[in-house]
């Protein structure tokens, strides 16, 4: 277990060091000079010289990434082009809205969406499977921002029962917070609730095809521990794989509903970076959520171990 | 007369595609007893509808596809109008049912100790306590060793021989007056099948349970039932003591049946392989027997010295090799034309990876293979490809040896063209002609595998096989997974192959009775390497090494005269010839204890 | 002996009755499709700015209504389906295409898989709106550029897909036979391995195209997709945000044209799934 603990941490700094061998390229694959487009159209030929002696620019391209590299491991992303405020302490700064926003979505979403799944399962083939697949399938067809207006307008302009948007951050009060998140959690929630529901469903009919189920009724066991005890767990590794890859699908609707909502979260920073071309923001917002995007899938491997016990490393 | 257990009167069980379709009976107007303390067989081959049957009796088919009419009654009750509240009441409980695979039959999350204390709890409300120290007496009344031990313990930690013994805890746990055993012995090796059939017989005299087994193997039904009831397309053929059904029945399915079940200790005496008599479904009429020729001795056709095939098995931090599996350790024999030798042994012995290590499917770690003439040593492409012109292999799985996308006239003559043998209007001159000689008609060339039955794809299998013209056919287990009348069908085939064309087969098999049939000589082997090899007729008389004397003893004999016998009660199972880094394999020596017959010493 | 196979003749049924999912779906695609290629026949005007007209409501002579700058939505939906479908079935068969080499050759082939999947799996980390709106930002606003970066991120679902397939194939009886028969290596590959693939290849691009549709739509309504004057449908609803109380049509009628877009590709989606291989699929 430990060996092969060891083994996928060198395997997950690997992959990082690809996603920032991949973020590194994108500066440089921007057609012309790299200094000339971080300086901007106004700047001079002087300053852009400045410019580009101040960020090494001169010197060959591995030197370039491998001092990158060195500064990100240290915690040093760059800095803003415009408020010249360090990367990592602009993220920090909107990282309690997202998580916010991504801890209600989650909280609220996989219960319901594994319920559904589960439920859809045991009653396939008939209406009630097919109604709760076809809201399902139009939860998950439905974009984001779509959903949002959507509840923006009912709940918000018509009927003026939560805020059209903003945050509150937990400081100001849990209710006012709470308040604040709810159609925020849901717009983003749907997606999600929807994939996940899917897979749950899809599982769970192949889980309850297999032998051992027929076993289980041919001993008696009542339908409901058949459903919940003996299948479930069964299906329990498909489903937290489908959890851990749908966070990123909750990324990009993250950067969306933020929108949206105008939550000032680390969306919202990536949003206003990409208008004003503040590339080291950009760099630095996707290597952060690309490392919390595997470390999480790297935890969902880990606890396969928990689930199913023929897994062992 | 007292009350039948299970009385079951005009059972007509049939399925539909989805609610649009028609309903197909797959059971039709079946109707039998069984008494107390009693056990029927129900023999049929695929589709005669014996699996059904038993499910219907449990009524665990699917709701909205099946449909049941008729009456089952357990006890007098009657169990196709009953609630499904009471019927759960039943299951597991007044009835209980065993499956085929003990490998997927168990839940894989939960403890085996777990899974049968559900029974207790569910039907006789024990507490956790109780139910598990009832749970452990149930693994020792099944003969499982270390049963305190084992409570805890997941079914993939235990063999399959093992996970059928808790499956059988499991039903007989809340005392059921009927078990029925839907083939829980197919899937295990013959030692254990031997073992876990003596098992059910102890429990029954113990309880007094009747007993209903289902299974196409007429060696086990002779072994283990009072009554037989033979199937065929969902009808009953015929019912009565296993005694008489074995003496010829009266039906002629039943007698077809039975003239292609190769009983072991039936060629005694015959130093050469002969075809089945088989005796036609339809017009009664009886096959001739036709002995295949001896084969030549002068030169092998094929020579493997020493091989050896090692699977390295790594682990731990760095994956350092800890060790490797010996799947073929040593084997050397020749195999000479027009002649079949045939590797015997159970799961894991090597036969298997020794046919494909022949074929070079696995790269050899040491030893010689020579094919007419020629050393596969370090061949590759095209010298590869060459060589095997010589030697081909048809495969266990009928229904994945064929490109399901491709026609099987394509198929065929594709060895034929990727050899560069000749143009395209060639191939399919041959093929057709391969066709006819398999027994099939070469209109067929165009169809797709589906629409063949295994047995026709089987042959299909052996004509692509042919196409190149080779010396020797490696068959892998190529009839097992064939019913009983087909598999002496193809088999036979095989033979009369043998006989015109002088071809020499590799015959890996693990059923002994057939093995008997077909070969000229055999090789036992075990843990990779091979333990007895000598003329068919020899080893089979007089076997020496005590493997092969196990093996033999194992094998079921569809003659109801030898039931009394018993087999020893040794419980061991065989382990996989795992060996740690660094194992030198001893030397073996062989003696010869008769002309041609050697044994491991 | 379990139950015959479902796929015995015998339904009497016809087959929109037998497939209501994937007949629903087709039909109501293959309406927006047509209504996108003749958009110049009927739609009318999405580019001409008519202040005095702005924000008016459904009528009957604009159907939809108009937007802040008095053009007709409804044209404006109409041909917003354009650059939605253009980049759907782009980035679908691209993907699709790109994925599926690489993904034979990484199944097939050990020491290439080594290599790949560690590729794949970076590109897997970095999700898929940011990478594509990283790449929109670094090189332009195009159309191609679009298709470029949304194709990207789906590669590697591709590559997964094709790559457990041929994994599962090559252990196949019938690829041994072809080996020990001789069969030369890319007539294994095109004859024997490829063709698995092709079910679950079909039903992967339609939900690929949904995909597409939803993260342009995205793209566009965060400022990262094509010019504002040309008609999409994210753009649309990214202009009309603040109008959303006075005008909530602006909003809707773009949103529920995307909606019912991306509903159809992905019952046709379902609808293959189910048609092609009965037994549910992992991905949803």
């Amino acid at each position: 277990m430990i060996a092969y603990l060891f083994k996928r941490i060198g395997s997950t700094a690997l992959i990082m060091l690809i996603v920032s061998l991949m973020v590194f390229m994108l500066l440089h694959l921007a057609p012309g000079d790299p200094a000339q487009v971080l300086a901007g159209d106004n700047a001079t030929d002087e300053q852009v010289e400045r410019l580009r002696q101040s960020l090494g620019l001169n010197d060959p391209l591995l030197v370039q990434f491998a001092r990158w590299i060195g500064n990100v491991v240290q915690g040093d992303l760059g800095a803003s082009l415009y408020t010249n405020e360090p990367v990592l302490r602009l993220i920090a700064q909107r990282a309690e809205a997202t998580l916010s926003l991504a801890f209600a979505t989650m909280t609220i979403a996989v219960p319901l969406a594994i319920s559904f799944g589960v439920i859809a399962a045991h009653f396939r083939g008939t209406n009630a499977d097919r109604v709760v697949m076809m809201i399902s399938v139009i939860g998950f067809s439905v974009p984001a921002f779509v959903i949002g207006y959507l509840l923006v307008w009912v709940f918000a302009v018509r009927m003026g029962a939560f805020p059209v948007q903003g945050y509150a951050p937990i400081a100001e009060g849990v209710g006012r917070w709470a308040h604040h998140l709810v159609l925020p959690a849901f717009t983003l929630g749907v997606t999600y609730t929807a994939l996940i529901a899917r897979i749950t469903r899809a599982t769970m009919v192949e889980v309850l095809s297999e032998d051992f189920i027929r076993t289980a009724r041919a001993k008696g066991v009542p339908m409901r521990r058949i459903l919940l005890t003996h299948a479930l767990r069964n299906a329990g590794v498909p489903i937290i794989t489908v959890i851990g890859i749908g966070v990123a699908l909750l990324i990009g609707g993250v950067v969306v509903t933020e929108t949206v909502f105008n939550i000032p979260g680390i969306g919202r920073l990536i949003v206003d970076a990409i208008a004003r071309r503040d590339y080291p923001v950009i760099q630095g917002v996707i290597l952060v959520s690309a490392f919390v995007y595997v470390l999480l899938n790297l935890i969902t491997d880990m606890s396969y171990t928990l689930i199913d016990p023929r897994i062992r490393y | 007369m007292s009350e039948p257990v299970l009385s079951v009167r005009n059972l007509t069980t049939s399925f539909r595609a989805d609610a649009f379709s028609p309903w197909k009976p797959v059971v039709r107007n079946l109707s039998f007893d069984i008494a107390a303390g009693e056990t029927l067989a129900i023999v049929g081959e695929s589709g005669s509808g014996k699996s059904v049957t038993a499910m219907s009796a449990m009524r665990l088919l699917p709701e909205r596809t099946s449909r049941i009419e008729g009456t089952i009654r357990l006890d007098g009750r009657e169990l196709t109008s009953l609630p499904e509240a009471e019927m759960r009441a039943l299951r597991g409980n007044g009835m209980a049912m065993i499956f085929q695979e003990p490998m997927t039959s168990l839940n894989p999350m939960m403890t085996i100790g777990g899974q049968v204390a559900e029974v207790l709890r569910i039907h006789q409300g024990l507490s956790a306590a109780d139910a598990r120290s009832e749970t452990i007496g149930l693994f020792e009344k099944v003969r499982l060793p270390n049963p305190k031990d084992r409570f805890d313990l997941h079914p993939h930690k235990l063999s399959g021989g093992q996970r059928q013994r808790v499956m059988i805890a499991m039903a007989l746990a809340a005392r059921p007056r009927l078990l029925i055993a839907d083939e829980p012995t197919t899937a295990l090796d013959v030692t254990i099948q031997g073992q876990i059939l003596d098992l059910i017989k102890d429990l029954q005299a113990e309880t007094g349970m009747s007993v209903l087994f289902i299974t196409h193997d007429m060696g086990v039904v002779s072994e283990i039932s009072d009554r037989t009831l033979v199937m065929f397309r969902g009808d009953k053929i015929e019912e009565g003591t296993t005694a008489d059904i074995f003496a010829g029945g009266r039906h002629t399915y039943t007698r077809a049946l039975l003239s292609a079940v190769p009983k072991l200790g039936s060629m005694a005496g015959r130093a050469t392989p002969a075809t089945f008599g088989l005796i036609d479904m339809e017009t009664g009429k009886v096959g001739p027997e036709e002995s295949v020729p001896a084969a030549r001795s002068d030169k092998p056709v094929l020579s493997v010295r020493n091989l050896c095939t090692r699977f390295t098995v790594r682990g731990g931090l760095f994956a350092r090799v800890r060790g490797a599996v010996h799947a073929v350790e040593g084997v050397s024999f020749d195999l000479f034309p027009g002649e079949t030798l045939s590797l015997v042994g159970e799961s894991g012995c090597g036969k298997s990876s020794t046919g494909r290590t022949i074929l070079r499917l696995y790269r050899p770690d040491a030893g010689e293979v020579v094919i007419d003439g020629t050393s596969m040593q370090g061949l590759s492409g095209e010298g590869l490809r060459k060589a095997r012109r010589s030697i081909q292999m048809i495969f266990q799985d009928p229904y994945a040896s064929l490109n399901p996308r491709v026609s099987v006239g394509t198929s065929i003559s594709e060895p034929f063209i990727e050899n560069g043998l000749g143009t395209v209007e060639e191939a399919r001159a041959k093929a057709e002609d391969l066709m006819e000689k398999v027994g099939l008609s070469r209109n067929m060339m165009g169809r797709l595998p589906h629409e063949f039955s295994g047995g026709q794809r089987q042959r299909i299998c052996i004509a692509r096989a042919l196409i190149l013209d080779p010396k020797v056919i490696i068959a892998d287990e190529s009839v097992s997974a064939l019913d009983v009348s087909v598999k002496a069908q193809v088999c036979n085939l095989m033979m009369d192959l043998q006989r015109h064309l002088g071809l020499s087969f590799l015959f890996i098999s693990h059923d002994m009775a057939v093995v008997e049939r077909v070969s000229h000589r055999v090789a036992v082997m075990l843990m990779g390497e091979v333990v007895e090899i000598g003329p068919r007729d020899a080893v089979f008389a007089n076997p020496v090494h005590p493997y092969t004397r196990k093996l033999l003893a194992a094998v079921p004999v569809p003659d109801p005269a030898r039931r009394s016998l018993r087999r020893t009660q040794e419980i061991d199972e065989l382990k996989s010839p795992f060996r740690p880094r660094g194992f030198e394999p001893p030397r073996r020596d062989y003696r010869e204890v008769a002309p041609g017959h050697l044994v491991q010493a | 002996m379990s139950a015959p196979s479902t796929n015995s003749g015998g339904s009497s049924a016809s087959f929109p009755r037998r497939h209501p999912t994937l007949s629903l779906g087709a039909a109501v695609l293959g309406l927006i499709i047509l209504a996108a290629a003749l958009a110049s026949f009927f739609a009318g005007d999405p580019l001409t700015m008519n202040p005095i007209n702005r924000l008016k409501q459904p009528s009957a002579e604009f159907w939809l209504g108009t937007d802040h700058l008095g053009r007709d939505v409804f044209a404006r939906v109409i041909y917003g389906a354009r650059v939605s479908l253009l980049v759907g079935i782009s980035v679908a068969m691209t993907a699709i295409s790109i994925g599926t080499v690489i993904g034979l050759f990484s199944g097939y082939f050990r020491a290439v898989d080594a290599i790949v999947s560690r590729f794949m799996d970076g590109l897997m980390a970095i999700p898929a709106i940011l990478l594509a709106i990283a790449m929109v930002a670094m090189l332009g606003a195009s159309v191609w550029i679009l298709i470029l970066a949304i194709m990207i991120p789906e590669v590697p679902w591709v590559v997964r897909l094709v790559r457990s397939v041929v994994l599962s194939v090559r252990e196949a009886p019938y690829v041994e036979a072809a080996q020990v028969g001789g069969t030369r290596l890319h007539v294994i590959l095109t004859r024997h391995v490829l063709p698995a693939t092709v079910a679950p290849l079909i039903v992967q691009a339609t939900y690929i195209c949904a995909a597409a549709i939803i993260i342009e739509s995205a793209l566009s309504f965060l400022g990262a997709g094509v010019s504002s004057e040309t008609a999409t449908w994210g753009g649309m609803i990214a202009e009309s945000r603040s109008y959303l109380p006075r005008a909530p049509w602006t909003v809707f009628a773009p949103g529920v044209a995307l909606a019912i877009v991306v509903l159809a590709v992905n019952l046709v989606g379902d609808g293959l799934r189910d048609l092609l291989d009965p037994r549910a699929s992992r991905r949803g």
